[in-house]
């Protein structure tokens, strides 16, 4: 028996000697909150804490996530039963009905049940990959790079214009030939593709790398692979706002959601290429800004106090530019430069100059 | 022109209506305005009657209605009591002669006021059947009854005997009246039926015996022996007396000086106060009253307006008081919840009064129809013109919803409630003859609405308890639900069966029932700071 299902055996044997000595049932969760989530200095990453909490079937405000829990569990030993995977929408539909005679519905949305598997995740110490549970594919990586996945020899640098789209599990990719010195991860797709047709990765020998929006597990852990097992340094490339800052944050550091995973995803070496308060004044793109909205700035004000940004000099600077010019920018507002300007003049200069955030 | 001035063609049509005329074409004035409600005004009537002599003897009312089909539309009505009798000599005019009566005069609570009622009723009768009236009375075991047929005469508002005879009758003492009259008989809010029985509610010390038209014979026994406190005549306060009246008293008094004529003929009125008003009015204290004309009459008024007077007193309002209501309400209105309060004593227009509520809530009443509103005024149900009145009114205005009842803007609250809202005092002011609804005074509006909203919570905190019962229960019912779910992943996990989970399961819910309904612990959040609420549960023993 594989250890991820001999752990979901065990859960369901504890819970059961509990009922039948007429102990009430109940999951020790750990807390996935900021509260308990810590910086380590040494490891410059995120880390769980201890904290964590009774999750109590006969407990009006419990029961219903103590049921999603043991509902995903479910799933998941089914699939590891029958060697299969499934996706988290899958799951979602798996466990989605009505309870007969009530108006009770196990999980109402997608979120439920993922958040049920992250919970998951932690009660049983196994990442949800392990419990045959895979995310979307989602993203893109294009570079001169030959792999290897379920004996399919699979080269980056020949994908046409779409680039390989990165599964949400990589655990099994072998990488068979490396050719880049460095790999950049940009927050935007579009801006990918600028860059993928203006062949970038060619004429610089590096691997661009996006996912649309924030980064998903399969995505951090190829970066994190890349980085530990080819050396490869990772720059990252976001727009100049308060989200732009917490995709590089989550990159670098790990998140505050997934702390238990840190070790798995983060890569403390990464660097933020840009937009930087510093480009918009140096290539003049302060006609290009965006106005914040309250939401911008107040989620601006919580990453300034995080503990890794606090002592920070460098960023501290950014976030005071930011809230004076009271305004952001997109990566795509070096377009008004000229449409090949980002590849052409931005990312070589920045890259040579190494003038990047740490 | 030749011709004479037209105001003497009129004068020549001009001529004195006697006032039995007047109701005869305007009997709309005095309740029957229509066959359904002339049946109504008739029982009405008499027992109004009965119940008010009963009570000034000191007898505990048992009083029988009967009401027998002769005929389409014709309906023959007896109501006998066992109050104290009517001396031979007056039984003619006190049921043939409009506006003769004891109350008028005096400031008392009472039902009847006018002395309109039983008249108007007899004239009823013989307008619409031709019959008389037939009466019956005796005022003690050593006199015999007496026995009249009558007629009203309207021309000159004076009984008719047709007939003056000494009858054989079991009763010791009592009055019975029958009535032919034209009517119809419908049961619903504003028929005999819910009269007898908001009569019985707000009378409990009286015993009804009606028999309808169906000859069903319904009895509310009375359920307390003791016959509510004598209320005491009062003279009128100076604040109540409109200039009329007061030309009237003084025109009328025998007293020889304006001090002792106000201190005689008024409530809280002595003699420095008297003294007051006369320095204010200009006039000397020891003033001829015969001597006043109008324009000292009318500084006299401004001078009680100006000087400050000790409200009435009170002793006189007899209310049913908090648990005699309730009693009555429990009798009549099957509920769940009964809450009643009795104001204290308050003024309107120089006349006393006080405002009683009693609410009865649940049972099997029906939710979702707007609450049954009763009123009473001197324990005398009012079932007409329920809109234009001021209890209506202080119901609308009062908000129920933090009493747990719907309601939207200008309506009455919706929900299993019965509403009842009882007006006494020594004049309730209605707004017509027919005395159906009450006047709107800012004084009574504003006590009814204090009356609602003090009983309104009490309601509240029972609706609130039972709706917090109701969550418990549902709580309970939501884990008998989730149980086969999380025995089933339980099960599937440990590769063992269902059924024993799911029995240890269900025997631990049901041991625990009342501290799972109980554990209130709020729905946690993912990303809460906030630690999680810890419960215990009694735990079976370690084996």
């Amino acid at each position: 028996m594989t250890e991820p299902k001999k752990r979901l055996v065990e859960l369901g044997q504890e819970l059961a000697k509990d009922i039948e000595k007429g102990k009430q049932p109940k999951l020790d969760v750990p807390v996935r909150a900021l509260s308990n989530v810590q910086y380590n200095e040494r490891t410059k990453t995120l880390e769980l804490g201890k904290k964590s909490a009774e999750r109590i079937f006969f407990n009006v405000g419990h029961v219903k996530k103590f049921v999603q829990t043991l509902e995903v569990a479910k799933v998941s030993k089914q699939l590891l039963d029958l060697g299969k995977h499934a996706s988290l929408r899958d799951v979602f539909y798996m466990a989605k009905r009505t309870i007969p005679g009530s108006n009770i519905n196990i999980v109402d949305e997608q979120t439920e049940s993922d958040k049920a598997i992250e919970d998951l995740e932690l009660i049983t110490e196994f990442s949800r990959e392990q419990l045959n549970i895979n995310a979307n594919k989602n993203g893109s990586v294009a570079g001169q790079v030959i792999i290897e996945d379920k004996g399919d020899a699979i080269d980056w640098s020949k994908l046409g214009s779409g680039g390989w789209s990165i599964p949400s599990n990589v655990e099994e990719i072998k990488f068979k030939k490396v050719s880049a010195d460095y790999v950049i991860y940009m927050e935007k797709a579009a801006v990918w593709e600028r860059l993928h047709e203006d062949k970038y990765w060619d004429k610089h020998k590096c691997i661009i790398l996006t996912s649309q929006g924030q980064t998903t597990r399969g995505i951090r852990r190829l970066l994190q692979r890349l980085n530990q097992e080819h050396k490869l340094p990772v720059y990252v490339l976001c727009d100049f706002d308060a989200y732009g800052f917490y995709i590089y944050s989550v990159l670098k550091f790990g998140s505050i959601n997934l702390a238990h995973i840190s070790e798995s995803q983060a890569i403390p070496s990464a660097k933020f290429l840009g937009i930087t308060a510093d480009d918009i004044e140096k290539y003049g793109l302060s006609k290009h800004l965006i106005k914040m909205k309250d939401v911008d700035i107040a989620r601006l004000k919580q990453i300034s106090e995080y503990d890794w940004f606090k002592n920070n000099k460098a960023w501290q600077r950014q976030f005071k530019l930011m809230k004076q010019y009271g305004a952001k920018a997109e990566i795509q507002a070096l377009s008004a430069r000229g449409i090949t300007f980002i590849s052409e003049k931005y990312l070589p200069e920045k890259i040579k100059a190494k003038d990047w955030l740490d | 022109m030749a011709e004479k001035p037209i105001a003497l063609k009129l004068a020549e049509k001009q001529r004195e209506v006697s006032v039995a005329e007047f109701f005869e074409r305007n009997r709309h004035l005095l309740g029957f305005d229509n066959k359904r409600k002339a049946l109504l005004t008739v029982v009405k009537e008499a027992v109004d009657n009965s119940l008010d002599a009963c009570e000034e003897a000191r007898i505990l009312p048992e009083i029988s209605i009967e009401i027998i089909e002769m005929g389409p539309d014709r309906f023959r009505i007896i109501v006998e009591d066992n109050g104290p009798g009517i001396v031979r000599k007056n039984i003619p005019n006190v049921f043939a002669r409009l506006l003769y009566g004891s109350k008028f005069h005096s400031m008392k609570q009472s039902r009847g006021q006018q002395g309109i009622g039983i008249s108007a009723a007899v004239l009823y009768a013989q307008l619409t059947t031709g019959r008389p009236a037939r009466i019956k009375s005796r005022i003690d075991p050593n006199h015999p009854a007496h026995y009249f047929e009558l007629h009203l005469n309207t021309q000159r508002n004076e009984p008719e005997i047709l007939k003056d005879e000494e009858v054989q009758w079991k009763k010791e003492h009592g009055t019975r009246i029958e009535l032919d009259i034209e009517a119809t008989y419908q049961k619903g809010d504003q028929s005999v039926d819910a009269y007898v029985k908001g009569t019985a509610i707000v009378n409990p010390h009286a015993t009804l015996i009606y028999t309808t038209p169906k000859a069903e014979q319904l009895i509310f026994a009375r359920a307390i022996e003791k016959l509510p406190k004598e209320p005491q005549e009062i003279k009128p306060h100076p604040y109540g007396v409109e200039l009329g009246i007061m030309l009237k008293m003084i025109k009328a008094t025998e007293s020889r000086t304006m001090q002792s004529f106000l201190t005689n003929e008024f409530s809280r009125v002595g003699p420095q106060t008297a003294k007051e008003i006369c320095e204010k009015a200009g006039f000397a204290c020891n003033e001829k009253p015969g001597n006043l004309q109008l324009p000292h009459v009318e500084k006299l008024m401004q001078a009680i307006k100006d000087t400050k007077i000790i409200a009435p007193p009170t002793d006189c309002i007899v209310p049913i008081g908090e648990q005699l209501l309730e009693k009555g309400l429990k009798k009549e209105v099957a509920a769940e919840f009964y809450a009643t309060v009795t104001r204290s004593p308050e003024v309107y227009r120089g006349i006393p009064f006080v405002i009683e509520v009693g609410l009865a809530y649940g049972g099997q009443q029906p939710g979702d129809e707007p609450a049954r509103l009763m009123r009473f005024a001197n324990r005398v149900p009012l079932l007409y013109q329920q809109s234009a009145c001021a209890a209506t009114k202080s119901v609308i205005q009062t908000n129920w919803k933090p009493y747990g009842l719907s309601q939207s803007s200008g309506s009455l609250p919706v929900g299993p409630l019965t509403v009842a809202v009882h007006l006494a005092s020594v004049w309730p002011p209605f707004t017509s003859e027919a005395k159906e609804a009450i006047a709107h005074y800012p004084e009574i509006v504003k006590e009814m609405k204090l009356a609602l909203q003090e009983c309104g919570r009490q309601l509240g905190s029972y609706v609130n308890k039972k709706r917090r019962v109701g969550l418990e229960r549902e709580r309970v019912t939501i884990f008998e639900k989730y149980i086969p779910e999380v025995a089933d992943s339980i099960a599937s996990l440990a590769g063992i069966t269902k059924s024993r989970i799911q029995a240890a399961l269900a025997e631990m819910l049901a041991k625990n029932k009342e501290f799972i309904a109980s554990n209130t612990a709020k729905i946690e959040a993912d990303e809460s700071d906030e630690p999680e609420n810890k419960i215990k549960m009694t735990v079976k023993e370690e084996e």
